[in-house]
């Protein structure tokens, strides 16, 4: 089964569309996450249990700079998100 | 005379059109635990607390969130590009911060070198020019050393931050004329970032003349930070006095204190 879900990242998004909705593929800090269909950035990160305005996203290497937009944007299988925050430094 | 010494003190003083009330700027690594760092912060004086930018841990096995113990509205929190190794890299690392919200200033780090952790000043200067260009207030990390603190300043820097000894060293101040040329030949702060161990080299340093002082490891490292970071506070004090004082000129010869006449039996 990961394997036949993991196949359809490589397949255009119209093939996806016409087959039974399937998990989407996403990179995130660098490992390997799914998420159901129709799944929002904002709605990942409360998947995630974190607070959008503790934490900043570039999604596929863009910054996100406002955190309104993050309900109206709908992940896609092999999007690669990183996830920030502020962490003890010098 | 506490309230007379704070009188003759000439803060707050001003970085890139703002004001800041305190010449100790303090980072939050290395501490044992968050009270802990807490703690000392609140003895440092500190209003500039340093940050870095990380990937979340999005398995939550650590709860690393600075934010969750250092309030946004009491600090005023300053990112680092600490980490980074090219100007690409640090420029992405700025830009990161800067989303995150808070304000546009961030104290930029290109390091060169594993393992002495020495700044590239060519890498720095080139992130530079793009970040100030960008509306960034750039707080640049960089070698004691004149001609790449002139170039900072050209590129945009609205503060200079040479280092007192190499990251995390603990050395001290090595080079107090390298110090005290660039403090005479910038129009910008200086602010000493690097190196600072203990009480003593952080006056030391602000008898050089320069703005302030950044440190973390001096204070986090210490066996007491919190009685350090109230060191730290006093000796920046000290230290900043004694460069407004102007002190006594040396001389390599003993000049007596006390009356050479009026001796019994003379």
């Amino acid at each position: 089964m990961p394997n036949r879900q993991r196949a359809t990242i490589f397949q255009p998004m119209t093939t996806q569309v016409a087959h039974e909705p399937s998990a989407l593929e996403l990179t995130v800090n660098g490992e390997r996450r799914q998420a159901a269909p129709g799944t929002t950035l904002a709605s990942f990160l409360t998947e995630l249990a974190l607070d959008p305005r503790m934490v900043v996203v570039e999604y596929n290497r863009t910054i996100l700079r406002d955190r309104n937009a993050y309900a109206s944007l709908a992940l896609a299988s092999g999007d690669v998100l990183e996830i920030v925050h502020f962490v003890g430094g010098g | 005379m506490a309230t007379a010494a704070t009188e003759t003190l000439d803060t707050p003083f001003t970085i890139g059109g703002r004001d800041f009330r305190s010449r100790l700027m303090v980072g939050t690594g290395k501490y044992k635990s968050n009270a802990e760092m807490i703690a000392a912060i609140e003895a440092s004086g500190a209003e500039v607390v340093t940050v870095a930018v990380r990937r979340v841990d999005l398995d939550r096995s650590k709860d690393e969130a600075i934010l969750h113990h250092l309030s946004p509205e009491r600090f005023f929190l300053l990112a680092n590009t600490a980490g980074c190794f090219t100007a690409d890299e640090t420029i992405r690392y700025a830009r990161l911060a800067r989303a995150a919200g808070f304000n546009e200033w961030v104290k930029l780090e290109v390091i060169g070198d594993q393992q002495t952790l020495l700044p590239d000043a060519a890498g720095t200067i080139e992130a530079t020019r793009v970040l100030a260009a960008e509306g960034f207030k750039v707080m640049a990390y960089t070698n004691d050393d004149l001609i790449s603190a002139l170039r900072l300043e050209d590129a945009g820097a609205v503060c200079v931050m040479p280092l007192a000894s190499p990251i995390g060293s603990g050395l001290g101040l090595l080079n107090p004329f390298a110090i005290r040329t660039i403090k005479s030949r910038l129009s910008v702060p200086v602010i000493v970032d690097a190196g600072v161990g203990t009480a003593s080299d952080a006056a030391m340093t602000m008898e050089q003349g320069v703005d302030g002082i950044l440190m973390n490891t001096g204070i986090a490292a210490a066996t007491d930070p919190v009685r350090m970071a109230t060191a730290m506070r006093l000796a920046v004090d000290a230290g900043r006095l004694a460069y407004l004082a102007g002190r006594m000129p040396r001389r390599e010869v003993a000049v007596p204190s006390s009356p050479t006449t009026g001796m019994l039996d003379k």
